[in-house]
């Protein structure tokens, strides 16, 4: 018996339930609640879909699983997907939590909601396509395709100034990812193929390897993003509706990333072991400075915004440090960031919704009346902190041990980082939640909803759980973190052989 | 006796099989042409509906036309797979112009039986030009093609936009027809040939003298400003402005089909030799087309405007796949890869223009501002929907074919190591991204303005057939791309 394409139907679950919503007639109030109803099932059915996946993948194997490989532009670019323990998480990610940003879109999109939910199905369909794909076309073709919806998303549902924060998402990462399309292209010419499998194992010149490697840097440092390149980051955070910032948060920079650690790292080994020592700097570099930026916020979704991207120089330190720790610890750190920033942007949605008002200062004493919500945003926001006990301690952890082994200044002062953000997510934990409830208009504020607190809960759970038993995760990714980190060890070592052969021999110089 | 007579004819009737579908059009142009001169009624629009037929019927003759290359009139017209690539997009072009006239044109009252006739005899000079393989028939061919484009371009006669349009277009046109000949008198001077064949065995005997590459670059010179290419571009955005819409889509589908063909068959199969010399011009006009393109489109509001920028800058990247097509390089994938990037163009401009005319905001008044599709996502979320995908895919952007279409030529830029070119390209497709994105942000992101006429089904028939081609190319490419790669091996 063939076997069942379970992939491809994850990808086209959530295409179907959006050609289901677009053939639906009517904008009345019932034609609307039963759009959200498809899209929350099609999201749910995914997600189960996906926890088949999740119990029938082999953690003891390293290489890629559920293969489905068909002719489709030409014999050597062809469909060819199938996952691995470094793609398996996010694809996990990805389908956990749709249903959660469709459910909190729920009340508050009560415009185009069709148009809306068709734009998220069809988003989700091309995330999990990215974390599948094992041919770079392909993967081009998801990583980017990604785009249209996100602009849409943004543009048509974001706040006032949302037309220049969706072009500015779309037109920096539309120029990163071009110069990774021509770094394909010239792959394609020197091996013949574009399957990454083939690739993995194919050894690219030095001297051409340089260029690829910073071609691939400028699409997926744009994506993750990376300092200097993170403007668009703020922008788009504040300006997007609250799904759609948690989904930019907790997916669409993961894909930056995993580009990192399923190519760049690999693929380009030399170059890489080469560069290192510029993106630890521009990690350490990110994780200060934008730590400090995040301080200074007085609008409550750009500080969370700015802390995700110091968050991501924790895993750009972690992928460049080399080591199995640090990669393992970046793999982590981004599937603890999806859950945690995702929670923290869904939480500033739920006052977002009651007053309408990101500013930090229009709020203060909630604790008084939202003691459940003041629970929810403190467990997060320790999360965010990195306290042991959260999720964000493990991913935090293990970068800075695998750094401190690569490199011991990176390490010391990515180690600021984590007080930065002790600073500035309990400086805004204490502005809103403490002190009196003074202000007049949040004399009558609800509490959460058991709508909300059913989004809230299971990553809340989540967050807890893999904090203190992160071994499932750990478990899944190593083989194929190790995999993955093999050549630019070899390389390591090569280098250091060399160096020290150098070494010896100039010793005997010496001692002739 | 008579059965001999009878062979003898049929003998002489099967010689010519090569040119069949060209005469098929010519001859169906006269007929038509009789019936709207005897008929008492108007008969435009029953004749513009023929006139489709006859196109699409042109279509299956040259698909059974066998597939090997036959040359008839001493090697002055050649038939071959390259030709009936270029001959059925061609073909395809003009139908779809047809068919997005047949509204617009009663509404305007202009749906005289002159217009079908004029378009099928523009096609027939544009098969031949695709088909000319010698430059006095090319020179020949083209002037069947531009004089029937002059009198289109002008067609709405009580309109002074349409007949300055015309005009302009006429006299730029008769000018780059004369830097042609002069080209070719050079050319014909140096190497003592008109035929393609022979220009290349003489050039790869003595080599490129001066004279020559100063033939060469009229020549190129005349079939650029066809093309609209930089720096012949300066007709373009005022004719397609003024010509009616419907010759504005046929201008930017068909007329470019042929003009590409043309440039192609006469720099790899008269300069095979001079790849060097016709190269760097083709690197230039490309990155000039290119870059005009971009930054032209930013600021126009009138929206066949821009779409005549847009098509500039698109002739430009076909280019960049030309250029790559040399031995050593990218050779046939070369040429493979303008074709699906013309193809795919086609589709897309055909699309676009059909939502132009979708723009319809009176009985008989068509807009053309960017502004007025303020906020049409909402009255017409279909139309909406299928222009901004068509618009994402005239940007690049996967998993639209628009994106197949960059990947090929700049897949073939980089085979041919023209590195360079293929970043300036991609720089400048995200900078031209920009306009594209702007009628995106008008349709869907600002409040709801003027609201449309409903669509006419003529036109719906376009938008749908060429957005669903745009749209689901990424499901199933590999038709396409066999198809290009066989036309493309005639030259090498």
């Amino acid at each position: 018996m063939k076997e069942w394409p379970i992939l491809t139907t994850l990808m086209l679950l959530p295409v179907i339930g959006a050609l289901l919503l677009a053939v639906l007639r009517g904008t009345d109030a019932a034609a609307l609640k039963n759009a959200r109803w498809i899209a929350l099932w099609t999201t749910v059915v995914t997600f189960a879909l996906s926890l088949i996946l999740l119990n029938d993948f082999d953690h003891a194997n390293p290489g890629f699983q559920f293969v489905e490989h068909r002719p489709w532009l030409s014999d050597t670019i062809t469909y060819y997907v199938g996952v691995d323990g470094l793609s398996l998480p996010f694809v996990i990610l990805t389908t956990f939590l749709m249903p959660l940003t469709i459910l909190a879109s729920w009340n508050s999109i009560t415009v185009r909601v069709k148009e809306y939910m068709i734009a998220f199905l069809i988003l989700e369909a091309l995330m999990i396509g990215v974390f599948c794909a094992l041919d770079l076309v392909l993967f081009y073709l998801f990583f980017e395709g990604g785009l249209i919806p996100m602009f849409i998303i943004i543009g048509v549902w974001g706040g006032p100034r949302r037309v220049y924060a969706s072009f500015k998402f779309f037109l920096y990462t539309l120029l990163g990812s071009l110069f990774m399309l021509i770094a394909i292209l010239v792959m394609y010419g020197m091996a013949g193929t574009t399957e990454i499998p083939a690739l993995l194992k194919y050894d690219f010149p030095v001297n051409v390897q340089a260029w690829l490697w910073f071609a691939f840097l400028a699409s997926f440092a744009v994506k993750l993003p990376m300092w200097p390149v993170h403007t668009w980051l703020p922008d788009a955070h504040v300006e997007a509706p609250t799904a759609g910032s948690v989904v930019l948060a907790a997916i669409l920079l993961k894909m930056g990333g995993y580009g990192f650690i399923r190519f760049s790292l690999p693929m380009f080994p030399d170059a890489s072991v080469q560069f290192a020592p510029l993106m630890l700097t521009l990690g350490v570099a990110a994780i200060i400075y934008t730590s400090l930026v995040a301080f200074a916020q007085k609008d409550m979704k750009k500080l969370i915004a700015y802390s995700s991207v110091a968050h991501m120089g924790f895993v750009t330190i972690g992928v460049f440090s080399g080591t199995e720790q640090g990669v393992q610890g970046a793999v982590f750190q981004m599937i603890s960031h999806g859950i945690v920033s995702g929670a923290l942007f869904l939480a500033v949605g739920v006052v977002y919704d009651r007053m309408h008002t990101r500013e930090i200062a229009a709020y203060g004493g909630l604790a008084d009346r939202m003691p459940i919500y003041a629970f929810f945003f403190m467990v997060f926001t320790m999360a965010n902190v990195g306290l042991p006990g959260t999720s964000g301690f493990v991913g935090e952890f293990l970068t800075l041990m695998g750094t401190f082994e690569a490199n011991t200044v990176a390490a010391f002062f990515a180690c600021f980082g984590l007080i930065l953000s002790a600073v500035y997510a309990l400086t805004l934990y204490r502005k809103m939640i403490f002190g009196k409830l003074e202000k007049p208009s949040l004399a009558t504020i609800k509490d959460m909803s058991p709508r909300e607190i059913g989004i809230m809960a299971p990553l809340l759970i989540l967050t807890i759980v893999l904090g203190f038993y992160p071994k499932p995760v750990l478990d899944m990714t190593s083989g194929s973190v190790k995999a993955m980190i093999e050549p630019y060890q070899k390389e390591l070592q090569a280098k250091a052989d060399t160096g020290a052969a150098a070494k010896s021999f100039a010793e005997l110089e010496n001692r002739r | 006796m008579l059965s001999d007579a009878f062979t003898k004819a049929s003998t002489m009737f099967s010689t010519y099989a090569p040119i069949y579908p060209e005469l098929f059009v010519v001859l169906a142009a006269f007929v038509l042409l009789m019936w709207g001169v005897y008929n008492r009624y108007p008969a435009g629009l029953s004749i513009s509906i023929v006139a489709v037929g006859v196109l699409v019927g042109a279509m299956f003759l040259i698909a059974r036309q066998p597939s090997v290359a036959q040359e008839l009139f001493n090697g002055a017209f050649v038939d071959d797979g390259f030709a009936r690539f270029m001959k059925i997009l061609t073909l395809a072009g003009a139908a779809l112009a047809i068919l997005l006239s047949l509204d617009y044109m009663r509404r305007e009252r202009i749906l005289h039986f002159e217009y079908p006739v004029l378009i099928l005899l523009a096609t027939a000079g544009m098969m031949l030009t695709i088909s000319a393989n010698d430059l006095i028939s090319l020179y020949l061919a083209l002037e069947l093609q531009s004089l029937a484009l002059y009198v289109l371009a002008a067609f709405h006669r009580d309109q002074l936009r349409s007949t300055e349009a015309g005009l302009k277009y006429f006299i730029l046109g008769i000018l780059s027809s004369g830097l042609l000949l002069y080209g070719a008198s050079l050319v014909y001077g140096y190497t003592g040939a008109t035929n393609f064949a022979r220009i290349a065995e003489v050039v790869q005997v003595s080599g490129a003298s001066v004279g020559l590459v100063f033939g060469l670059v009229f020549i190129l010179a005349g079939l650029a400003f066809k093309l609209a290419a930089v720096p012949f571009h300066m007709w373009t955005p005022d004719v397609y402005e003024g010509a009616p819409t419907p010759v504005t889509a046929f201008f930017a589908t068909a007329a470019k089909m042929s003009a590409m063909a043309m440039l192609i068959r006469v720099v790899l199969t008269a300069f095979p030799d001079a790849t060097q010399q016709w190269q760097q011009i083709i690197i230039a006009i490309s990155v000039g087309s290119m870059a005009l393109g971009a930054f032209a489109a930013i600021g126009q509001t009138n929206i066949k405007r821009l779409l005549g920028y847009s098509s500039i800058g698109h002739v430009g990247y076909a280019l960049v796949g030309l250029a790559a097509a040399v031995p050593g390089g990218a050779a046939a994938d070369g040429v493979s890869a303008v074709l699906i990037y013309l193809a795919i163009y086609l589709a897309m401009t055909a699309g676009a223009f059909a939502c132009v005319l979708a723009m319809r905001n009176g009985r008989t008044t068509y807009s053309e501002s960017i502004s007025d599709l303020a906020g049409v996502s909402k009255e017409q979320p279909l139309f909406a929907f299928l222009f901004a995908m068509l618009l994402f895919s005239l940007a690049g952007i996967p998993p639209l074919a628009g994106f197949f279409a960059k990947l090929y030529v700049f897949s073939a830029a980089v085979q041919s190591q023209l590195y360079w070119l293929a970043i300036v390209g991609v720089v400048l497709s995200v900078i031209s991204a920009y306009y594209y994105l702007r009628i995106v942000k008008v349709m869907y992101f600002d409040e709801k303005g003027e609201t449309f006429q409903p669509i006419a089904p003529s036109v719906k028939i376009t938008l749908g057939i060429t957005a669903a081609f745009t749209l689901l190319f990424f499901l199933y490419p590999s038709p396409l791309k066999l198809a290009a790669d066989a036309a493309s091996r005639t030259f090498f």
